[in-house]
Order: structure tokens, then C-alpha cells, then sequence
């Protein structure tokens, strides 16, 4: 028994470096997003990323053809949407937030994120969060509204009447 | 330029670009070692599902054989002996 064990570990292992190896930067990337870190300084991005990882490696010999990019990603998000509350970032003693989605909820950038930066559809995130799809369109649009706010001509040289942002 | 506050489905693809190209901009570097502390992680859950497993089975077969022995011992099917009897009474 324990030889063929040993193998399947090794084999395992094997197959999940290589996909660690491809997908890694893009996921930690995303994780980054999520928890609002610098690009060079984040501690939490990295354990959400471990942990998510981690969960994928267990069900390995379980996936039957799941795309283990699809696993990871439903562990991460899972994950920090049960735990926003600790990445909002809005106590005193958290961290600053950093990065593009700096000034948003942590749902909204989990929104921004998902329906964005993962191109997942408006249907499959509202079933994914738990949501109504108005309600995750509506968040997005805030959302969105936030990130584009500082814009790239300050300066009031259009007609500013009647541009009021809703 | 098109006005920040239009709904119209080009001025929002547009606006979903823009944000989009914001955050695709320098993604992080991966350390090298996170795969090998995944690794490591997730073989521990393995091995600690595997153990609850074992465990799990091994009272399932404690619990079989335990109630096997009472069976066999206490012969719950066999109708005990009467130990009451009407009082004779008329003789």
C-alpha cells in the first residue's frame, strides 16, 4: 500500500506545481485586488492565496476534469467574502488600503473583481454571492463610479452643468 | 469625450475598459515558496481527513462487534421466562 501512496503524493504534487506554476501569479494578482494591498507588501493577499491553494491540493484527486483554476478561485472568493470584514480597512489599525480598488467596500471590489477582472458573468456572480443580479449590477456601477472618480482631466474645462455623478 | 454619467451600454463598456486596464496594471510577483507551503498544507488536510476516516471506521467496526457480543449474550429475540404468576386462589 504505502509505495503506491508514495507515487500518488509525488505525481500530485508534480501536477500541482505545474499548475501553481501557471496560474499562480494571476490568482495572487487577483488576490491582491481583493484584499487591497500594495503590489510588494502583501502578507494577506499571500495567505488567502495559500489557504485557497491548499484547499485545491486536498481535492485534487477529486476534481474529475474541474478545472482546478475554477476551484481556487471559488475557495479565494469564498473565502474573502466570509471574512470582508477583516479587509475593510476602514478601523484605525488595519492597514491602508492600496492598489486601483483602494477606496471601495470589500464587496465592491469583490463585485469589481469577479465581473471584471475574472469575466465572470452578471448571473453567475449574483448566484456565486448570494445576490439579487440588480443588486450586483448596482454595485458595480457604484463601484465603478468610484474608481473613475479622480479622472484623468481634473481641470474643469467641459461644461460641468448638469453632470451631476449619480 | 462622452459624458461620465451616461448609461448607455457603449459609454458603460467603456467605463468596464477603463477600470479593467486599471486594474490589470502590475500584477504582483508570486514568491517562490508559496506553492510549497500550499503543498504542504494541503497534504496536512489530507492526512487529517484520512485520519478522521480511519477512525470513523474503526468505531463503526468497535460498535458492530460490541453489539454482535451483546446479541449473542443477551438473546434479546428469546421471550423471557414468566416470573409472575396469577395467585391460586379457590382450590
Amino acid at each position: 500500500m504505502r509505495p503506491r501512496h508514495a507515487y500518488d503524493d509525488v505525481r500530485r504534487a508534480q501536477e500541482f506545481r505545474a499548475y501553481v506554476a501557471g496560474a499562480g501569479g494571476r490568482l495572487l494578482h487577483t488576490a491582491t485586488l481583493l484584499t487591497a494591498e500594495p503590489r510588494d507588501a502583501n502578507p494577506r493577499a499571500r495567505r488567502l492565496l495559500t489557504l485557497a491553494l491548499a484547499r485545491t491540493y486536498a481535492c485534487w484527486d477529486r476534481l474529475h476534469g474541474e478545472d482546478p483554476y475554477d476551484h481556487t478561485r471559488r475557495c479565494l472568493m469564498a473565502r474573502f467574502a466570509v471574512n470582508a470584514h477583516r479587509y475593510s480597512g476602514r478601523l484605525p489599525f488595519r492597514l491602508r488600503p492600496a492598489g486601483p480598488l483602494a477606496g471601495l467596500s470589500p464587496q465592491e471590489r469583490l463585485v469589481l473583481v469577479m465581473r471584471l477582472h475574472e469575466g465572470i458573468g452578471e448571473e453567475r456572480t449574483a448566484a456565486l454571492l448570494g445576490l439579487p443580479a440588480e443588486r450586483v449590477r448596482a454595485v458595480q456601477n457604484r463601484a465603478m463610479s468610484v474608481v473613475l472618480r479622480p479622472a484623468p482631466e481634473p481641470a474643469p474645462l467641459t461644461g460641468r452643468a448638469g453632470t451631476v455623478p449619480s | 469625450m462622452t459624458g461620465e454619467t451616461g448609461v448607455g451600454p457603449v459609454n458603460r463598456s467603456n467605463r468596464e475598459e477603463r477600470v479593467r486596464r486599471l486594474m490589470v496594471a502590475r500584477p504582483p510577483v508570486l514568491p517562490p515558496d508559496l506553492a510549497a507551503e500550499a503543498v504542504r498544507r494541503g497534504a496536512r488536510m489530507l492526512r487529517r481527513r484520512s485520519y478522521a476516516r480511519r477512525v470513523m471506521w474503526l468505531l463503526l467496526c468497535a460498535a458492530t462487534v460490541a453489539f454482535t457480543v451483546w446479541a449473542l449474550t443477551a438473546r434479546p429475540w428469546v421471550e423471557p421466562p414468566s416470573e409472575t404468576t396469577p395467585p391460586l386462589t379457590g382450590w
